[in-house]
């Protein structure tokens, strides 16, 4: 059973905004991988949806399953063949000043050589009594070891002062 | 300017850098691909709400009406 956390790397946006927040050169020498992310977006206009990638695939050879609920309803959903690791709504830039929507993704057997899995918790915060959340599932369909985890919110920009923090686990 | 964060983790090494062309017209297509998405999504929602709306009233019940046949 994992039972350290190691701080392998950390990066805080700055005041231009990031597009992605890329970790790359990941050494092999863990069991599992998990990010912790603290985040908000430029973007007034659509939802924040938090998608990760491994090793630079942007191809369809994820798929995701994911539920959720909003504060006044519940719902589940998947994606087959998606571009990436799929984990649910965050923070935009008109949710209440100062808060930022919290993930972890946890990655397990990242350097294994079987298909690669992922689950992932996501909540908004809006100091407000609706939030989402998402609890999400998600597969990879390749065998290499990940050496590189790219996170990033679809079609928008993550806002400054959002981290992201990678940790490596193993049991010794 | 829209820029990308990658981080070495074996060196540490921490590079902001713009996009490139590819990169830039890669996020355009994911907009327009996710507006897109999001439209249909709404015109499903407005079909479904002119469907059930439809149905209650070939019915002749209401709302909660049907959700008490339901529980």
């Amino acid at each position: 059973m994992p039972n350290t956390f190691i701080k392998i790397a950390s990066v805080t946006v700055g005041s231009g905004g990031a597009s992605s927040i890329d970790f790359s050169s990941i050494p092999s020498t863990y069991t599992d991988l998990v990010v912790k992310l603290s985040y908000r977006t430029t973007d007034a206009t659509n939802t924040a949806t938090l998608i990760s990638n491994f090793n630079n695939d942007t191809a369809g050879n994820y798929n995701n399953r994911f539920l959720f609920g909003t504060g006044s309803s519940t719902g589940s959903g998947n994606y087959t063949s998606n571009g990436s690791n799929y984990h649910g709504y965050g923070n935009i830039s008109t949710t209440t000043a100062s808060t930022f929507a919290n993930a972890e993704i946890y990655i397990p057997n990242y350097a294994g050589s079987a298909f690669k899995s992922s689950s992932a918790d996501n909540v908004s915060e809006n100091n407000a009594t609706a939030a989402n959340a998402t609890l999400s599932a998600n597969i990879w369909n390749s065998t290499s070891a990940i050496n590189r985890v790219t996170l990033g919110v679809y079609a928008q920009n993550f806002a400054q002062y959002s981290t992201a923090t990678l940790y490596g686990i193993k049991n010794s | 300017m829209t820029t990308a964060i990658e981080v070495n983790c074996a060196t540490g090494e921490v590079v902001e850098r713009p996009l490139t062309a590819e990169e830039l017209a890669q996020r355009e297509a994911d907009a327009a691909a996710f507006a897109a998405a999001e439209h249909e999504k709404e015109v499903a929602a407005a079909e479904a709400a002119v469907a059930k709306a439809a149905l209650l009233a070939k019915l002749g019940i209401t709302e909660d009406e049907a959700k008490l046949l339901l529980a």
